[in-house]
């Protein structure tokens, strides 16, 4: 019933000549999303990923076990020493995450370009 | 003459996570049908889905013998909205997340759905079952009210 969530990684350049790379989901993000959210990000090399963007463009659900899940990649990159922000985001779950404080962790952008000029 | 009844929609969902979303397209479609804007249709949505997670999750235990049933019902200017399980209710209060004790590992990652609740709808009520069963959870959405 819920849709699988699709994921793969990018690798991309900021504007500033930093390698940055870039998760990109695709359906819903929810508890059964696991593997395609945290999964993903653990599959990265923590020392050469130090610039991360999480791409929702694509994310037509999110619910709260889902931005649980983001967290959880949050509270890892931060102790990591990454720097995650995001963009795509409906105006509603941009809502949903400034709700819930997520801003204060990852920076919210509207298109990716704006996301990469960010880092 | 007696007045028309309001209209009312009911659904039946299994116990079944990912079922939510029928009950969020439902809801949606009332939402639309009585003239909510968009947004808060948005709203809505989130709150019906969290709320019918919760009583797939917490209320049935994820037991698909028991059902979800969503009421919808069309009052004067808002949309009431009751979500029933065969569980005692909810014994905690919604709180509003703390994400730095969070990302301190001091708080779980999950937790929210009942605060997203109460923070996207006008009225959020949860009612525990008389019996130690058949409890709800009831949420309003008014018409005039900026998100």
């Amino acid at each position: 019933m819920q849709s699988e969530t699709k994921s793969r990684v990018d690798q991309l350049t900021s504007p500033a000549g930093h390698p940055v790379t870039v998760l990109r989901f695709e359906g819903d993000i929810a508890s059964t999303s696991k593997e395609a959210v945290i999964g993903l990000y653990q599959s990265l090399s923590k020392d050469d990923a130090k610039l991360i963007l999480l791409d929702f463009t694509k994310v037509d659900y999110i619910n709260s076990s889902g931005i649980a899940l983001v967290i959880q990649l949050l509270i890892e990159a931060s102790n990591s020493g990454q720097k995650v922000v995001a963009f795509g985001l409906s105006a509603h779950f941009t809502k949903v995450f400034t709700m819930v404080g997520i801003t204060k962790y990852a920076g919210l952008y509207a298109t990716q370009d704006q996301a990469l000029a960010a880092l | 003459m007696s007045q028309p009844k309001p209209p009312r929609v009911e659904v039946r969902l299994p116990s079944r996570l990912g079922f939510e979303k029928v009950a969020m397209s439902t809801a949606a479609s009332v939402a639309k049908l009585i003239g909510l804007p968009d947004d808060r249709i948005e709203d809505l949505k989130t709150a019906v889905a969290e709320a019918c997670i919760n009583a797939i999750e917490h209320g049935n235990r994820l037991n698909e013998n028991l059902s979800v049933g969503v009421i919808l019902c069309a009052q004067p200017g808002a949309l009431e909205v009751t979500v029933l399980d065969d569980g005692k209710g909810m014994k905690t209060q919604p709180h509003k997340p703390d994400i730095d004790r969070k990302m301190h590992g001091e708080e779980d990652p999950r937790g929210m759905g009942m605060f997203l609740i109460q923070s996207l709808v006008d009225e959020a009520e949860w009612v525990p079952g008389v019996d130690g069963a058949s409890s709800y959870v009831r949420l309003v959405i008014r018409l005039d009210k900026e998100a």
